[in-house]
């Protein structure tokens, strides 16, 4: 009971986070059809962004200033580069992204250097909101829940309940019928990237403390949304969601669970010897092989439902 | 109001308008005749800055080669595509809404308007667009360029594959635009609505301006009809 209670806690938090990446990724592939490739670059920037400002002035000017810088510079980003490169075509883009991904690690570690930041949750949440079966859930655990889900209803109401969200719906699908209706397409495509980059600079602000601020985070998780996009349906914000839970729970449960195929195959009575080819195999853990799950699921995804849980188009 | 010179334009390396001249004067109806392939809808494109031109094209003296396609719409001009582009996810209300260029905007239309001329979208006003017939579909899409409070609105093959119920519909809302003083250019392949309420026409044919006159004047040029318009 205690194991599932708590894989169950850490899995939403897990997977609100990458919600919080996912979301915006999918509405850029939304509008632009390309695959941002330094998408999760932006989440290391809030971190390393909210480190420096949380130095000077505390944690929560960080946790409000950090994302909206990134925000800028992702505006800025699309503005004076993607939008250029566009003309070349998706390819081009892809590329671009690709390298980008690579110049803000380096200037990560040109600024932060290579060692992990000592960036921590603020005092205030530095404490254990409950107690259950002998085991602490953090504050801070459940300041993150509270914040994802806060972005996730706002970015639900701004996209259903107001003029600019309905303007992005139409922009998805109809660019030219929208610009025709004398909506700035391009500066709606770049307020998307820039709150879109925002997102992903929030996500950054609230993991770094939990999961470490070092210049590969961006590695870390930026591998996995993009598994969780295309899990979810490239171009679903409501399949990245349901993506996101469902590998953040997965791979919550798959470490928490410490059991092999050998303890299975015990329950059938089927053992094998020590030097048996196959008994390194077959000794593996749940935990040991819990980082492979996501994409484990991602191939038998691309075999069996290759538009995704709730996507529409090929991936 | 809207005065083309020359106006050229290619699709890759197809030349596509090879010159096209025309004129639109305030609170005047013109129609685009012609063919299909001919080169109507890429004109309007064209107008619209959805395709590159090339020429001039000046309205109300502002050159509008080389404007960006929200830009021109700002000026005052509205376009019907041919496809009925409804954004089939939003409700009717939603559409009709995202065609206001502003919400503080005070126009010839309103939302309560357009659900008098067509009480089938009143009806519908909060079932998804993408559920409605060809025809109503049709009718948003003139409604929702109507809520931008165009000046001159192009609409192109508005009738194409309705009942002649639903075309008679249109018919009177061409009518009823016209009343309120916005300028129309049609693009049109039948002849009957065209003339009907036309102050001219215009015939194209492999890219330029075949003919220039009144409904009167293409009536009785049965050479121009047979060579131009008639299959």
């Amino acid at each position: 009971m205690e194991l599932v209670v708590f894989s169950l806690l850490n899995g939403l938090v897990t997977g609100l986070l990458l919600f919080m990446l996912s979301s915006g990724l999918t509405l850029i592939f939304s509008m632009m059809g390309v695959l941002n490739f330094a998408h999760a670059s932006f989440y290391m920037l809030g971190a390393y962004f909210a480190y420096t400002i949380s130095g000077y002035m505390g944690f929560w000017v960080g946790l409000i200033f950090a994302p909206i810088l990134v925000g800028v510079v992702g505006a800025l980003i699309q503005r004076y580069g993607l939008r250029y490169v566009h003309r070349w075509g998706h390819v081009a883009e892809l590329v671009f992204t690709f390298g980008l991904a690579f110049l803000i690690e380096e200037v990560v570690q040109f600024f932060w250097g290579k060692a992990t930041k000592d960036y921590h949750e603020p005092e205030l949440l530095d404490f254990p909101l409950f107690t259950l079966f002998g085991q602490s859930f953090p504050a801070y655990k459940a300041f993150m829940i509270f914040i994802s889900i806060g972005i996730f209803i706002a970015l639900l109401m701004m996209l259903t309940r107001t003029r600019v969200g309905l303007i992005i719906q139409a922009a998805i699908t109809h660019p030219n019928t929208v610009a025709n209706l004398g909506h700035n397409v391009p500066l709606v495509f770049m307020g998307v990237f820039g709150v879109g980059s925002a997102l992903a600079g929030l996500a950054g602000v609230i993991a770094g403390p939990a999961l470490g601020t070092f210049p590969g985070m961006a590695f870390v998780l930026g591998s996995i949304v993009f598994v969780v996009i295309v899990v979810g349906g490239l171009g679903s914000l409501a399949g990245a969601f349901v993506a996101s839970l469902l590998i953040g729970w997965l791979q919550t449960f798959a470490i928490a669970l410490d059991y092999s195929m050998t303890d299975l195959l015990d329950l059938l009575g089927v053992s094998f010897s020590d030097d048996h080819v196959l008994r390194d195999l077959w000794s593996l853990s749940l935990p040991q092989v819990a980082p492979i799950l996501p994409y484990l699921l991602l191939i038998l995804i691309l075999i069996f439902r290759p538009t995704g849980l709730m996507g529409k188009r090929e991936t | 109001m809207l005065e083309v010179r020359d106006l050229q334009a290619f699709y890759g390396k197809s030349h596509i308008l090879q010159g096209v001249s025309f004129d639109i004067a305030e609170g005047e109806i013109v129609s685009l005749l012609g063919r299909n392939g001919v080169g109507r809808s890429t004109t309007c494109k064209a107008v619209m800055g959805e395709v590159p031109p090339q020429g001039s094209i000046k309205f109300r003296g502002t050159e509008l080669v080389g404007k960006k396609q929200h830009e021109i719409a700002r000026l005052g001009i509205g376009y019907v595509p041919e496809n009925r582009d409804v954004f089939p996810t939003l409700t009717v209300r939603q559409n009709l809404v995202l065609g206001m260029k502003s919400m503080k905007q005070e126009g010839r239309w309103s939302i309560d308007d357009m659900f008098d001329l067509f009480s089938n979208l009143r009806e519908r006003a909060d079932i998804r667009a993408g559920a409605l017939s060809g025809g109503e579909q049709q009718m948003l899409t003139m409604c929702r360029t109507l809520m931008g409070d165009p000046d001159l609105i192009m609409i192109d093959e508005p009738t194409e594959g309705l009942s002649p119920q639903m075309v008679e519909k249109v018919a009177g809302l061409l009518e009823e635009i016209a009343r309120r003083k916005v300028s129309i250019l049609l693009v049109e392949q039948k002849l009957t609505i065209a003339l009907r309420i036309s102050h001219r026409v215009y015939v194209m044919g492999h890219g330029h301006m075949v003919f220039d006159g009144t409904p009167e004047a293409l009536l009785n040029d049965a050479q121009i009809r047979s060579e131009w318009l008639e299959v």
